[in-house]
């Protein structure tokens, strides 16, 4: 199982799963802590993962929403993501992948222009969010986004699909994509 | 002139008239203007210039230039200077020894045009600028006048600073004429005396001063386009420094290379002529990578980049620059004005 795929498993009953990708590993645990004391009506699974393919001998939930965190004050986390992002079935990208760039607020300690996880996030139609994570009332808002993110994907609000989303958080002033 | 040439240019004067007041005529307008165009999709240029000499630097008297290279210069943004005028230096430079004078003695009154131990001095650096249309940058010197000094005639220098556009169109054209744009400005001397000289020009200019940080996405580009420079001999080494994020100390990894192995390098990844892209940059900064990787299995990419110093010039995060190369010293500044300005915008 090489390349992740969002329906390749059934639903657990009542679950939400995310996945959380990057290259620090105690950033990624503070944002899954803060993720899991929400209040949610889902039993949330939070798993995180330094890249991609992930492990073939592990039995896993299916995974409703990919969130790649990318720190722009180190090119190893963005390149990294790139990377990760060939090991990611296309259907994931109806919504059910996010991109989360951190650390823009140091503008002084950025070796990764903001532009170039823009063009990357849009040439993934996905959305991109800016936080940072370093700050915890950032973070907490954050998760509370995301949690709420998860809960469309894994298609526990009614009348809201992940595609639904997706077109809502499309940026305004984007140029219409003209592949598709 | 005859008569038919000058009823041309009027009547081509009237239709930019007309175009200016539907484009936006009034510096508002064209303020928002430019801000809109920075704030569209893809802003940030992808290729930059790699510095040429100019014909305007040959004016440049060289004593100088001599004096700007090889310091250590705090690098500063700032926002246009409201009613600046280069008649006034005599004036100016009354006015700025007896507020430095003032503010040294507080609470005593100074009068201003006495005689203090201290002599400011103002002069305009000619041919410091990109084109015809930049102003002119100028220099402010803060020198000390004790007994044995007085006897040779020149102080001791204590202050220097310097204020220059080099290249500022993007500036110029949105600023109305009661300013005068030189959003880039270099302090050598005490902090004190930078924060105290930087009072008098904000109170008298209104105008503000901020710390120009240079970011390590900032530092590649000025790695690449100063490796990119065309030396007749190299003086300095290419220095890398990178900083790496751990608690509780933080630790420093130096890179050195041979500057004609670095431009060597160069040369093998750059394809457009005269020119420097995003893409270039990212590679030679990644075959550094790459090599520091296989020799010493550490991410350099991982890390922040904090210094960069070439033959032509060096750079540290916080602000500081050196330039060392007087055929490349336009070119430093131009991308030097350019930060600045993004910064005030």
């Amino acid at each position: 199982m090489s390349v992740l795929r969002p329906m390749d498993k059934l639903p657990d009953l009542n679950r939400a799963t995310v996945l959380l990708v990057g290259t620090q590993d105690a950033l990624l645990q503070k944002l899954a802590e803060s993720m899991l004391q929400e209040q949610c009506a889902s039993e949330l699974r939070v798993h995180l993962a330094n890249s991609l393919p992930l492990p073939s001998n592990v039995n896993r939930p299916r995974i409703d929403l990919i969130v790649f965190v990318i720190n722009l004050h180190s090119q190893y986390s963005l390149r990294n993501v790139e990377e990760c992002l060939s090991h990611v079935d296309s259907s994931f990208f109806l919504g059910k992948v996010c991109f989360l760039a951190t650390g823009a607020g140091r503008e002084s300690h950025c070796s990764v222009h903001q532009n170039t996880v823009i063009k990357l996030a849009h040439t993934y139609r996905s959305p991109l969010l800016f936080c940072d994570l370093e700050v915890e009332s950032f973070r907490v808002t954050m998760a509370q986004r995301l949690v709420r993110m998860l809960q469309i994907c894994a298609g526990h609000v009614p009348g809201i699909s992940a595609v639904n989303l997706l077109s809502l958080l499309r940026r305004s002033d984007s140029p219409p994509s003209k592949e598709l | 002139m005859d008569p038919y040439d000058s009823q041309v240019s009027t009547s081509r004067r009237r239709t930019s008239n007309l175009k200016d007041y539907f484009v936006g005529a009034t510096p508002l307008q064209k303020r928002l203007e430019s801000v809109r165009r920075q704030s569209s999709f893809f802003p940030s240029p992808p290729r930059r210039k790699i510095p040429q000499c100019t014909q305007l630097q040959e004016e440049i008297d060289p004593r100088k230039v001599a004096f700007l290279l090889h310091k250590q210069w705090t690098v500063y943004s700032l926002t246009p200077l409201y009613k600046f005028s280069y008649s006034n230096f005599k004036e100016y430079s009354r006015l700025l020894s007896a507020f430095i004078a003032a503010e040294r003695q507080k609470g005593l009154a100074v009068e201003v045009g006495e005689d203090f131990n201290i002599k400011v001095i103002f002069s305009t650096l000619v041919g410091v600028r990109g084109t015809q249309r930049d102003p002119e940058a100028f220099l402010v010197q803060i020198l000390s006048k004790s007994q044995s000094s007085r006897e040779h005639g020149e102080g001791r220098v204590l202050w220097t600073g310097w204020f220059c556009c080099v290249f500022g169109e993007s500036l110029l054209e949105t600023v109305s004429e009661d300013f005068t744009c030189l959003p880039l400005f270099l302090a050598n001397g005490a902090e004190s005396n930078t924060s105290l000289i930087g009072g008098w020009f904000q109170k008298t200019f209104d105008c503000c001063f901020s710390p120009l940080a240079i970011s390590a996405f900032n530092l590649s580009w000025m790695a690449a386009m100063w490796t990119a420079c065309k030396m007749d001999h190299y003086m300095a080494t290419t220095e890398f420094f990178w900083s790496v994020p751990c608690s509780p100390q933080s630790l420093d990894i130096s890179y050195a290379i041979h500057p004609e192995d670095a431009k060597a390098l160069w040369d093998s990844v750059h394809k457009t002529p005269g020119e420097v892209t995003q893409e270039e940059v990212d590679l030679f900064m990644d075959c550094l990578y790459s090599h520091f990787h296989r020799h010493f299995k550490i991410h350099l990419s991982a890390t922040r980049l904090v210094r960069v110093s070439t033959s032509v010039a060096s750079a540290h995060t916080d602000g500081k620059i050196k330039i060392l190369c007087h055929k490349y010293l336009i070119g430093v500044l131009a991308y030097m004005t350019e930060l600045a300005i993004f910064q005030i915008e």
